[in-house]
């Protein structure tokens, strides 16, 4: 790709990048939030059109108009958020577009289910190709993006953040599988934020920076704070400097808490915690543990089994999400596209998806946009939202920074619980930096933070308490040092508890 | 979903999200121009139709061109007068007769749109308004007309809300479809209305009791005609009411929290339920809105038909108004503005084509009454291809190979 100019009204996304890839390497692309990484690889990938520039694929050059195009030429592409039909199984998700096909017409139902198994089996990915798309978890969405790409055999893949929902053992399974794929001659260009991955798997590292090239370097003599100043353009506090914890009251308590999940299946089974004003509580587990289930319960947004939640004091066991809101709760979700944002909605609307029936936001039942786009303004600022007004749509936004306007809307509330779900997920590692911080200047101010993380490490540098959720059950707590192996093994299972 | 959200190639937009997200998808894609092309491949198609029918391109034009007489547009280029020897004067008192239901029931089947529900049940809606207006309207003789007329509307209106209500309530509790439901309920105001109205019915009328007809709503309800001239029908003041529908249903959108909620469960149900709106109250209340707005055109209807206007059951079949709002709330996109043109455009359809034709013998008659409905069919039929449209639309701009290109793709407005 070369020269390569890509504008959307307001914004110059790609600016003269020129960008390549070998065959057989992987080459990691990597830049801030919007920095203009998932356009040049959607303009690869045919679903835009360069303004500017030229594409060459084995040197004859090439222009795709469609996505199909650019799949029959053999490129692949993993989205940063899923492009999956919900309400299809995973292997009918997989097969989509190529399904095996019996007397002429008919979609082959086994035939496709039992090659998704196979390749479920062979790439290691725990998926059932038989269960509906919707009831799977954001993780394992993932890993169905990821077969859906391996099974239209493409010889460039483009990976836009795949492990940003994959545990550490799940990441480094996939990276087993890129190692595999590279040798048999395929190319990978990777788009992640976590620099240690790109130290890892990549050969050579490309950097944006607001839409155009900085460097390509390779992976030797690379480090993560050399790889972070090219990305931010100055140095980067890469660990988190965090004060002892000064605790208060609690805020919230859970009592022998049973959820289940839609489908009747019991995925928190007892779990009693509590959070103080001033600490972050982090939660670890693999994904799919119950985490999903404990949030949602917490939020209001699922029924509660049996068991008691109190929030600031407010028994909310059977309260709606109305009034877990209006208690004080903040939540910011695992999936932002899903749940987190009205895509549809401009920034403006979407900041005020909470409170846009209160006082300055409405009175009376009257909506007053202007001072809705007031506030937005203010926390654009305030949390370095980038790629839009308060009137831009939030679908229009890059990935990082949706979550940012997911967080700044939160953090803005003034709530006194604090649940964040993968509240990085997506971001770059300024914006990493500034939210780690901020979680912990919130916590000093006197929230309480639960946090739920599918990253160990933020686990690790963030909380004060860690549970370790393992089915449903805390299967471990642990404050001041712990290794992460310990922290890893009950998170399999294998902790004290589960011995005796 | 791509990352920057909403993709523009087509593909993805039937893949993804809900009914209202993929709508405001091609809404943003395609802007005013979709809907504008689609009109003119749907009068394109029929001209072809007739032509073909008739074996004579002349013969298809003179049709067209009577359409357009008929509906009194052509007024509008000379408003020289406004009395009825203009004979495209009255033509247009017609055309906007025929404008003012559809307006509402083109907001009604928008507004369950955009919180992502089909009210196909425009039509039993309308006709709960009309027989409550009817029943009010002769009971009441006698009470001050104003407060009559009003009594009879709001009655009228609520009723039907009421009524359109059940849909949203079997949606909110046992999850049954709005399409299926809406449907039956259509079914349900229809035989209602023919056993009221008919021979031996509660509101049959008790002169002539022989007739399957309705009693006269009494003078006091009616609505007075503004523009005609005394012995016809003329342009009743009810059009002012689905003007002011029109803003109602704009402000109610994009001005009060009801219609935050409504849009935020149209777009992304699970991110409106996060946010900590209750969908399923929206489902219903959403519902009950579409309903009055169809509700209300049946009271229209029913007082502003003057002298003569009666409903009997030879009536009742041919009310189609809830259907063809399903069309003009399409073609304008499910927005105020776009609805008041599309029902303009269907009302001068009807109205002309009718009118126009019937009366001047160029083409068989049964053809020609059946012309609004081709053209109808073929608006539906385009409004839903128009992911078609927007691929022509694009590959055109593509060819021209303009450099920046997409300038409708950003388009923001929702109203
Ligand atoms: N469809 C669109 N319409 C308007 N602007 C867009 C669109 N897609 C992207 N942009 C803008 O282009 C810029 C680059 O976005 P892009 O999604 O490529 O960033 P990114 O590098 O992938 O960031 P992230 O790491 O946050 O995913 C951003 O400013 C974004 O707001
Ligand atoms: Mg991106």
């Amino acid at each position: 790709m070369r020269g390569i100019r890509k504008e959307f009204p307001g914004v110059v996304a790609n600016d003269e990048v020129s960008f390549e890839v070998r065959r057989g390497e992987v080459h990691a692309l990597l830049g801030e939030n919007g920095a203009g990484k998932s356009t040049l690889m959607n303009i690869l990938y045919g679903l835009y059109r360069p303004d500017g520039g030229e594409i060459r694929l084995n040197g004859k050059p090439v222009s795709f108009s469609s996505a199909r195009e650019a799949i029959n030429a053999g490129i692949g592409m993993v989205h940063q958020h899923f492009m999956l039909i919900p309400v299809m199984t995973v292997a009918e998700n997989v097969v989509l577009g190529t399904e095996p096909v019996r007397e002429g017409v008919l979609l082959d139902e086994r035939a496709a289910a039992r090659r998704v198994a196979d390749m479920a089996k062979t790439f290691n990915f725990a998926v059932d190709p038989e269960a509906l798309v919707e009831d799977i978890s954001v993780g394992q969405q993932q890993r169905v993006e990821i077969m859906k790409a391996l099974y239209r055999n493409a010889d460039v893949l483009i990976l836009d953040e795949p492990t940003a929902v994959l545990t550490p053992q799940e990441a480094s399974d996939l990276f087993d599988i890129l190692q595999t794929l590279r040798q048999e001659g395929m190319s990978i260009i990777f788009i992640s934020h976590k620099l240690n991955e790109v130290l890892e798997i990549a050969d050579r590292i490309t950097v944006l920076r607001r839409g155009k090239t900085i460097e390509t370097v390779s992976r030797h003599g690379a480090t993560e704070a050399s790889l972070a100043r090219a990305m931010v353009g100055r140095d980067v506090l890469l660990r988190v400097d965090k004060p002892q914890a000064a605790t208060g009251d609690v805020l919230l308590t859970v009592q022998d808490l049973h959820v289940r999940d839609d489908r009747g299946i019991e995925k928190v089974r007892g779990v009693s915690l509590d959070v103080r004003a001033g600490e972050i509580v982090g939660i670890a587990g693999v994904d799919g543990n119950g985490q999903s289930e404990l949030i949602d319960a917490l939020t209001g947004l699922q029924k509660i089994e049996s068991g008691a939640v109190t929030i600031a004091g407010r028994e909310l066991s059977h309260a709606s999400a109305r009034a877990a809101l209006d208690a004080g709760i903040g939540h910011i979700p695992e999936d932002r596209q899903r749940r987190g944002l009205v895509l549809e909605f401009s920034i403006a609307e979407n900041i005020a998806l909470h409170d846009y029936a209160k006082p300055p936001t409405a009175r009376s039942g009257w909506l007053f946009p202007g001072r809705m786009v007031q506030r937005a303004k203010t926390l654009i600022k305030e949390f370095d939202v980038r790629g839009g007004g308060p009137l831009t749509r939030a679908g229009g936004l890059s990935g990082g920074n949706q979550q940012k306007l997911v967080v700044a809307r939160e953090i803005d509330r003034d709530p006194k619980v604090l649940i964040a779900a993968q509240p990085t997920r997506g971001l770059d590692v300024g914006a990493i930096e500034y939210l780690h911080r901020r979680l912990v200047a919130e916590r000093d101010e006197g929230r309480a933070i639960l946090l739920i993380s599918l990253e160990l490490e933020e686990i690790l540098s963030l909380s004060d308490r860690i549970l370790v959720l393992f089915e449903g059950e805390i299967v471990g707590e642990h404050t001041g040092e712990v290794s992460e192996e310990t922290i890893g093994l009950e998170m399999l299972g294998g902790g004290e508890k589960a011995v005796a | 979903m791509s990352d920057p959200g909403p993709s523009p190639t087509p593909e993805e937009a039937a893949e993804t999200g809900t009914l209202a997200a993929s709508i405001a998808l091609k809404q943003r894609a395609g802007g005013i121009i979709v809907p504008v092309v689609t009109v003119v491949f749907a009068f394109v198609m029929s001209f072809i139709i007739v032509a073909a029918t008739q074996h004579s391109v002349h013969t298809a034009l003179v049709v067209f061109k009577e359409i357009f007489l008929g509906s009194g547009l052509n007024w509008l280029a000379h408003p020289t007068t406004n009395t009825f020897t203009s004979i495209s004067a009255y033509n247009l008192s017609q055309t906007l007769l025929q404008t003012t239901p559809l307006i509402l029931t083109g907001l009604a089947v928008a507004f369950a749109f955009r919180c992502g529900m089909f009210n196909i049940g425009g039509n039993g809606q309308y006709l709960v308004g009309l027989i409550v207006a009817n029943w009010l309207g002769v009971d009441f003789a006698g009470l001050n007309p104003f407060l009559h007329i009003l009594l009879c509307m709001s009655a009228g209106t609520l009723a039907a809300a009421a009524y359109a209500g059940i849909a949203g309530v079997l949606k909110a509790t046992v999850g049954a479809h709005e399409v299926i439901s809406t449907i039956m309920l259509n079914w349900i105001a229809y035989w209602t209305a023919s056993w009221l109205f008919g021979a031996g019915g509660a509101l049959q009328n008790s002169t002539s009791p022989t007739n399957p007809v309705s009693n006269q709503v009494s003078p006091g309800a009616r609505l007075p005609d503004f523009w005609g001239k005394q012995g016809f029908q003329g342009l009743h003041v009810g059009i002012f009411v689905s003007l002011a529908a029109v803003v109602v249903f704009w402000i109610l959108l994009n001005r009060t929290t009801l219609g935050y909620e409504v849009r935020a469960v149209g777009f992304n149900p699970d991110a409106a339920a996060y946010g900590g709106i209750n969908v399923k109250k929206n489902f219903i209340r959403a519902m009950a809105i579409s309903g009055a707005f169809a509700g209300l055109a049946g009271t229209l209807d029913m007082l502003g038909g003057a002298q003569n206007y009666q409903v009997g059951q030879l009536d009742i079949p041919f009310i189609q108004v809830g259907f063809i709002g399903i069309a003009v709330a399409l073609l304008g996109r499910n927005t105020a503005v776009g609805t008041l043109l599309g029902a303009l455009l269907f009302g001068g359809l009807l109205y002309g084509s009718f009118h126009g034709l019937g009366s001047s013998s160029v083409i068989d008659p049964t053809l020609a009454s059946n012309l609004t409905y081709i053209i109808q069919g073929l608006v539906v039929l385009f409004v839903g291809a128009d992911v078609l449209i927007l691929y022509v639309w694009n590959s055109r701009k593509k060819a021209r190979r303009r450099p920046r290109g997409k300038p409708a793709e950003r388009v923001e407005a929702t109203t």
